[in-house]
């Protein structure tokens, strides 16, 4: 007795089940980086091979150019740029992942089954978010061995991670359209360089931008990156790491450069508001792009 | 009559403009038995899986799977379906149990109802003794195993495989075989495609042969041989020789042919070895010296040269350059 009400009504997945999918996903995710730790421990090694190079080349002849709110330590200002750098590097291998998954017949396998379809994409992105903020957490002691310290109070400096951990979930999804456009993973290891490196150099990451030429300082200084790092810095560092130095500048100087710099909170609604944006856009683009790719 | 568990009517599916992966195939079979789809490589034996898998969406035509319409309502045919595909899609870092587990999960069972059955599963594939190792460690005749094991795991009306033992060794392949028979006897209904007409003559009740997106023959194993008059003889002799090979050999059997693409002589063997012997003496008779002879069971490429004319690695080298495929489709369009 098929009626056409019968017909018409599908079988849906609610959001309790997907939530479940997802939890089952990330799961699987995670257990790779605990029976591969080399995978970790690559993906560490390296940020933590930058702060100690950064740190200790470069710290001394850059030592001068950066605002005294930082010490005249070097890594009270890097840290948190090396922190979105991780954000943004770990985020590429969200596309290495779903190109891996891809290549080894594994979606076909999680296509057959009565599970949620966005619940492969969400459940790498949550994945790629929690070994991030374990990334970032080994960099923190890191940087605290170093002799790195914040400058503000503990809850502003947990409100600058927390924002670097939203970015690096948007980034995920950028990284996730990437890797599922190109679908091979060599092509994808150079695929998500493209876009990252140029934005990690050209952004406050290891120096002020106020040195660099006008035209790159326009992009410089505009650019989610730089906006992410200066959210950081003016949670840990306080509002005058935000204002425009110049070496040799005098107390009244700079205390006007500080009252002409942006809020902290600006920035931080700034690096949030880019985040979201991200998201709202390359969300259903790498939904879109993965329903594409896989039939 | 059972109402059939499968049924597939008129679907095409083609990629770009020129290749026809399915051409209006229709087929359907009924629950408990294990149907073969028998073809080369590139025949659309893998694209009418993923049809009916949901992988993939026919351009037109009809798929249902245990009552379901695949294109209308993939999900609830998704959990009615287990799909153990060319590649085994396992998790290499997960141990065998994780990963029949999270497949339990995904089929949204209760997580400790994924355990029982994987228990139950690890025991049936003889897994259950590396069952907590990773599966990089795993040979690859264990990792079709587990794949199978994690395909059953939501305990579905149909199972399909795809190609199970394609690229595994001989052994892995004898047990394979007996772990799909023990399935069979627990009554699970199979879509099993294959390449080896051995395989699908030892496993499927019914088999239908798969060419160019057409299905070109249909039936039990026993009606195909007798189809294609079971054992065949192939002798090679010099070209010299050919002609008169062929007359003498008329004497034997009426359907002695020269197969340009093996360039041997080719005739059934009614019966077995009496007919070689028949073969033998006649050759000798007429004094023509056979540079080879052998007596073999028909293998896929038999069944292709007796209903299509060509051999199947002639199939398969014609769908690799699409355009020659397309003419050759014109040329034998009445053949289906």
């Amino acid at each position: 007795m098929a009626t056409a009400t019968e017909t018409t009504r599908h079988k849906r997945i609610g959001p309790a089940h997907t939530a479940k999918d997802i939890a089952v996903i990330t799961k699987r995710n995670l257990l790779r980086n605990i029976r591969l730790p080399q995978l970790l421990i690559f993906a560490t090694v390296q940020p933590v091979m930058f702060l100690l190079l950064f740190t200790y080349v470069f710290g001394g002849a850059i030592g001068g150019a950066i605002p005294p709110i930082a010490q005249g330590e070097y890594i009270n200002w890097l840290l948190p740029g090396l922190l979105i750098q991780v954000a943004a590097f770990g985020a590429g291998q969200t596309a290495l992942g779903l190109t891996e998954d891809l290549s080894k017949g594994v979606i076909d396998r999680f296509r057959s089954l009565p599970m949620a379809r966005s619940a492969v994409l969400a459940g790498r992105t949550v994945s790629d978010l929690i070994r991030n903020g374990f990334v970032i957490g080994l960099m923190v002691v890191m940087g605290f061995l170093m002799g790195f310290r914040y400058q503000t109070n503990f809850v502003a400096f947990l409100g600058g991670l927390l924002v670097a951990m939203v970015f690096s979930f948007s980034l995920s999804w950028v990284m996730a359209t990437i890797g599922l456009a190109v679908k091979n993973p060599e092509a994808a290891q150079s695929a998500v360089f493209f876009p990252v490196f140029p934005l990690v150099f050209a952004s406050s990451v290891f120096v002020p931008t106020q040195t660099m030429p006008d035209w790159l300082r326009g992009f410089a200084e505009n650019q989610p990156i730089t906006v992410t790092v200066n959210a950081l810095r003016g949670l840990m560092l306080g509002q005058e790491s935000l204002a425009d130095f110049q070496p040799g500048m005098s107390g009244t100087q700079l205390a006007q450069a500080v009252a002409e710099a942006p809020s902290v909170a600006g920035q931080v609604l700034m690096s949030l508001f880019w985040s979201v944006a991200i998201i709202v856009i390359f969300v259903p683009l790498a939904i879109r792009v993965y329903r594409k790719t896989v039939s | 009559m059972n109402s059939p568990i499968v049924r597939v009517a008129n679907v095409v599916k083609t990629f770009g403009d020129t290749v026809r992966a399915l051409d209006d195939v229709s087929l359907e079979f009924e629950p408990g038995i294990v149907y073969g789809l028998l073809g080369p490589n590139g025949a659309g034996k893998t694209t009418l899986i993923r049809v009916l898998t949901t992988l993939l969406r026919a351009d037109s035509g009809y798929a249902e799977v245990a009552g379901v319409d695949v294109r209308n309502d993939p999900v609830a045919a998704r959990t009615h379906i287990g799909l153990a595909g060319q590649f085994a899609a396992v998790d290499d870092y997960l141990t065998g149990r994780e990963n029949v587990e999270m497949v339990g999960r995904l089929y949204n069972l209760s997580a400790a109802e994924s355990r029982r059955r994987a228990d139950d599963l690890l025991q049936r594939i003889h897994l259950d003794d590396a069952a907590d190792r990773t599966v990089r460690t795993y040979s690859g005749g264990m990792r079709r195993r587990l794949d199978l094991a994690a395909s059953l795991v939501g305990r579905p009306q149909v199972l399909f495989l795809d190609e199970p033992t394609t690229g595994i060794d001989p052994q892995s392949r004898l047990d394979l075989w007996e772990l799909i028979r023990e399935l069979i006897a627990a009554g699970t209904t199979v879509l099993l495609t294959t390449q080896y007409l051995d395989e699908a003559d030892q496993l499927a009740n019914r088999i239908a042969v798969i060419d160019r997106g057409k299905l070109i023959a249909e039936g039990t194993g026993d009606e195909l041989k007798a189809r294609l008059g079971g054992s065949v003889i192939e002798l090679h002799v010099a070209d010299d020789d050919r002609g008169r090979a062929l007359e003498a050999l008329a004497a034997v059997s009426s359907e002695a042919t020269f197969e340009a693409s093996h360039a041997s002589i080719r005739l059934p063997a009614a019966d077995g070895s009496q007919t070689l012997l028949a073969v033998v003496r006649r050759l000798d008779e007429t004094g023509i010296a056979a540079q080879d002879i052998a007596l073999h069971k028909p293998t896929l490429d038999d069944v292709f040269l007796t209903l299509t004319g060509r051999g199947a690695a002639e199939a398969e080298a014609e769908r690799a350059s699409p355009r020659k495929a397309k003419r050759g489709r014109r040329q034998e369009g009445s053949a289906a």
